[in-house]
């Protein structure tokens, strides 16, 4: 797939813009992410984050332009690429920071880590790291709202690697089937590790990836993931189906991941100019541009952006650098809600 | 007033006063339904509580198991039937892991109050797909509890408890004990998980069995009887966790312990309850620790294998004999 380049007309048109704020918040999230995962780049590499850190450059505009799309109340689920979605749903910095760190000030107390963020104040039900098992849990989400005749939606988010999991197809058919107010969001960054989509779904030489929820009778659409207005226009679109009553919604949002897959990867599978293309079509850039264009914003005012989200950055660094490492006892917390479980201890 | 019960009826009771109780509780799986389910259990459950509180499902058990955690996660109390546990293979990731890690992972923020049930282990000549029985392979796993029943009265009360239970509750039935009759009281009663029952007491010889073999084992205790030799036999009731004292007080008493156990031998419920009893009753053992399991092979279809893979009255009384050192 080749994006769409940011087209002159594309930054001016004034179709149906949206209120100034919303811009404005658009961009906060969206540098947040940018920043904060240019941080945790830097922290990893001076070893203070392990394991594995899958970051989120490149497709901010997907958190963003979803978050701001659909209520507060309604639950979000993840794979395990998972900061940009809890930070555009509410979730300090500090938490997530601390998480990475391995620090119990962590959102998940430092037992989840990079791929396993939770946040039950933010309705944030996890990042999910076994590709593809997210999505029957957001069902399952959306199949507990329906049962409780609210009129949440659950957005279950998934990469296109998960695409090629037999657990969609069985979620997409009962979702269908029992109605579930679930929006289904595919965020096609185009690869899976080092597997091109090209390379791993005949569904992409069919016309794209958004076309596997068509035999279930699910509408569908394939979205310019680089462009937050888009984004936003069609979560608005599809949660609005979901939250009346007619079942899920998928969308497939085409985007592309400026980092290797994680933090061990260099990324020779795929040519430099490939990269480079799409940095062009940078989300972050492109909204701003946008905001100077419809003089929703000054040069000043955005720099001013930055520099507040630079130095919040900066904040959660120190916060979870100084935060102390869980206490022994945390191994065996949360194991069971059970008080008194009799675990087998050697001793 | 005790009244006698099957076991699905026994199962089935349990879940409607559990669901008359609490509306968070619902029922989905291969046609527990219209179909009422596929050995009674359910019968007459959709009729009571409508399509939305008894689910169909299609044959999708990782997707309807996934389902059935997020609902979980999300405040319901599900309880998923698979038709056997060796189905449940297909929802084995859904099990372990995320049911058994999502309150791990996230620093206790999400409960997973679910239970899984289903007829598990041997049922006839099914053969190899068929006969699994899984206790050993779930109770591996920090975050889930195991249950496996062997008497209508035990399973009603555990099923109780694991409903009500707020983490993850793994309920192993079986094929072959659904139409067991036994006393069931008409008041309400819980029995709660993790705690094993004498089933028998004696003297002489410890037997401790769990699920279809407790039958067996019990038989063998006759047979024993007969002979003269006292067994007390215990059962389980709960494989995770393993209520390891009522073991060991009863070998501090008997000196000699058989487990009878429908796991393949290797790394078997009955390998873990050998560790622990050489642990804390070492000085008490006058005789090595032994165990009837399945033979470590896939179950056969012929008749005449099967009778050699199957733990049988014959093994337990053999080995029985061996630990009391009489020459057979
Ligand atoms: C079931 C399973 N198989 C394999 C892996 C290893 N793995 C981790 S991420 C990944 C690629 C997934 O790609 P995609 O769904 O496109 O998500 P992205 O990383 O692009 O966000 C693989 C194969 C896994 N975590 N889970
Ligand atoms: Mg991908």
């Amino acid at each position: 797939m080749r994006a769409e380049p940011i087209a002159e007309e594309a930054l001016t048109k004034d179709t149906e813009t949206f209120p100034r704020e919303l811009y404005w918040r658009w961009l906060e999230i969206m540098l947040r992410i940018r920043l904060f995962e240019d941080a945790s780049y830097q922290a990893y590499l001076q070893g203070k984050i392990r394991g594995f850190l899958h970051l989120y450059n490149g497709e901010e505009a997907v958190a963003a332009g979803t978050v701001t799309a659909v209520r507060e109340d309604d639950p979000i689920i993840s794979a395990y690429r998972d900061h940009g979605i809890a930070l555009a749903r509410g979730m300090s910095t500090r938490a997530a920071m601390a998480e990475l760190f391995g620090k119990v000030t962590g959102c998940s107390k430092g037992k989840g880590g990079s791929m396993h963020f939770f946040d039950r104040e933010h309705n944030m039900f996890g990042g999910f790291a076994i590709v593809g098992s997210q999505i029957a849990i957001g069902a399952g989400i959306a199949f507990a709202e329906k049962y409780r005749k609210s009129d949440r939606v659950c957005i279950t988010f998934f990469g296109d690697g998960a695409i090629n999991q037999g657990i969609l197809l069985e979620t997409l058919n009962m979702a269908k089937l029992w109605s579930l107010p679930v929006v289904f969001i595919c965020e096609n960054n185009q690869y899976a590790m080092g597997t091109a989509v090209w390379r791993s779904s005949a569904l992409h030489h069919a016309g794209g990836l958004y076309r596997i929820a068509e035999p279930f009778g699910i509408p569908t659409e394939a979205i310019y993931g680089m462009d937050v207005e888009e984004v936003h226009r069609a979560v608005s679109r599809a949660a609005a189906h979901a939250r009346s009553g007619y079942g899920p919604y998928f969308l497939e949002m085409r985007t592309y991941r400026y980092r290797g897959h994680s933090m061990s990867d260099p990324g020779k599978y795929r040519p430099r100019e490939e990269l480079d293309d799409f940095r062009a079509r940078d989300p972050i850039e492109r909204l701003r541009q946008r905001m100077l264009r419809l003089g929703y914003a000054t040069p000043e005012e955005l720099d001013n952006l930055e520099k507040k989200i630079e130095a919040e950055i900066d904040d959660a660094l120190e916060f979870a650098e100084s935060s102390p490492y869980p206490p022994p006892e945390e191994l065996w917390r949360d194991v069971y809600v059970q008080e008194n479980y009799p675990f087998w201890k050697e001793e | 007033m005790p009244r006698i019960l099957q076991m699905r009826e026994a199962i089935r009771e349990a879940m409607i006063e559990e669901m008359e109780r609490d509306e968070r509780v619902f029922l989905m799986g291969e046609e527990v339904g219209y179909y009422h389910g596929a050995y009674k259990v359910s019968e007459g459950m959709l009729e009571r509580f409508g399509p939305t509180r008894v689910i169909d499902t299609p044959i999708s058990e990782l997707g309807f198991a996934g389902i059935g955690v997020g609902a979980a996660m999300n405040g319901l109390r599900p309880i998923v039937e698979f038709m056997t546990w060796n189905f449940a293979l297909l929802a084995a990731d859904q099990i372990i892991n995320s049911a058994a890690k999502i309150l791990y992972m996230s620093g206790g923020q999400f409960r997973v109050p679910i239970v899984f049930r289903g007829p598990n282990g041997y049922a006839g000549q099914l053969a190899a797909t068929h006969s699994q029985a899984f206790e050993a392979f779930y109770a591996h796993v920090p975050g889930l509890k195991v249950v496996s029943p062997a008497t209508p009265y035990d399973a009603k009360g555990l099923l109780k408890s694991a409903i009500r239970d707020d983490d993850p509750v793994l309920f192993l039935e079986s094929e072959l004990l659904y139409s067991l009759k036994g006393e069931v009281p008409e008041e309400e009663y819980l029995i709660p998980i993790g705690k094993a029952d004498v089933k028998r007491p004696g003297k002489d010889v410890t037997l401790v069995s769990f699920n279809k073999l407790l039958h067996v084992t019990m038989d063998a205790a006759k047979e024993l009887e007969k002979e003269g030799i006292d067994a007390e036999v215990i059962d389980l009731r709960t494989i995770r966790p393993l209520d390891i004292e009522t073991i060991i007080q009863s070998v501090k008493k008997t000196n000699r312990i058989v487990i009878v156990d429908e796991t393949w031998p290797y790394m078997s419920v009955a390998s873990e309850i050998t560790y622990q009893v050489q642990k804390f009753a070492f000085d008490y053992l006058d005789a090595p620790v032994r165990r009837v399991n399945c033979t470590d092979t896939p179950a056969p279809y012929a008749p005449n294998l099967l009778k050699e893979y199957f733990p049988s009255v014959e093994k337990v009384v053999r080995a029985v004999k061996e630990v009391m050192y009489y020459t057979i």
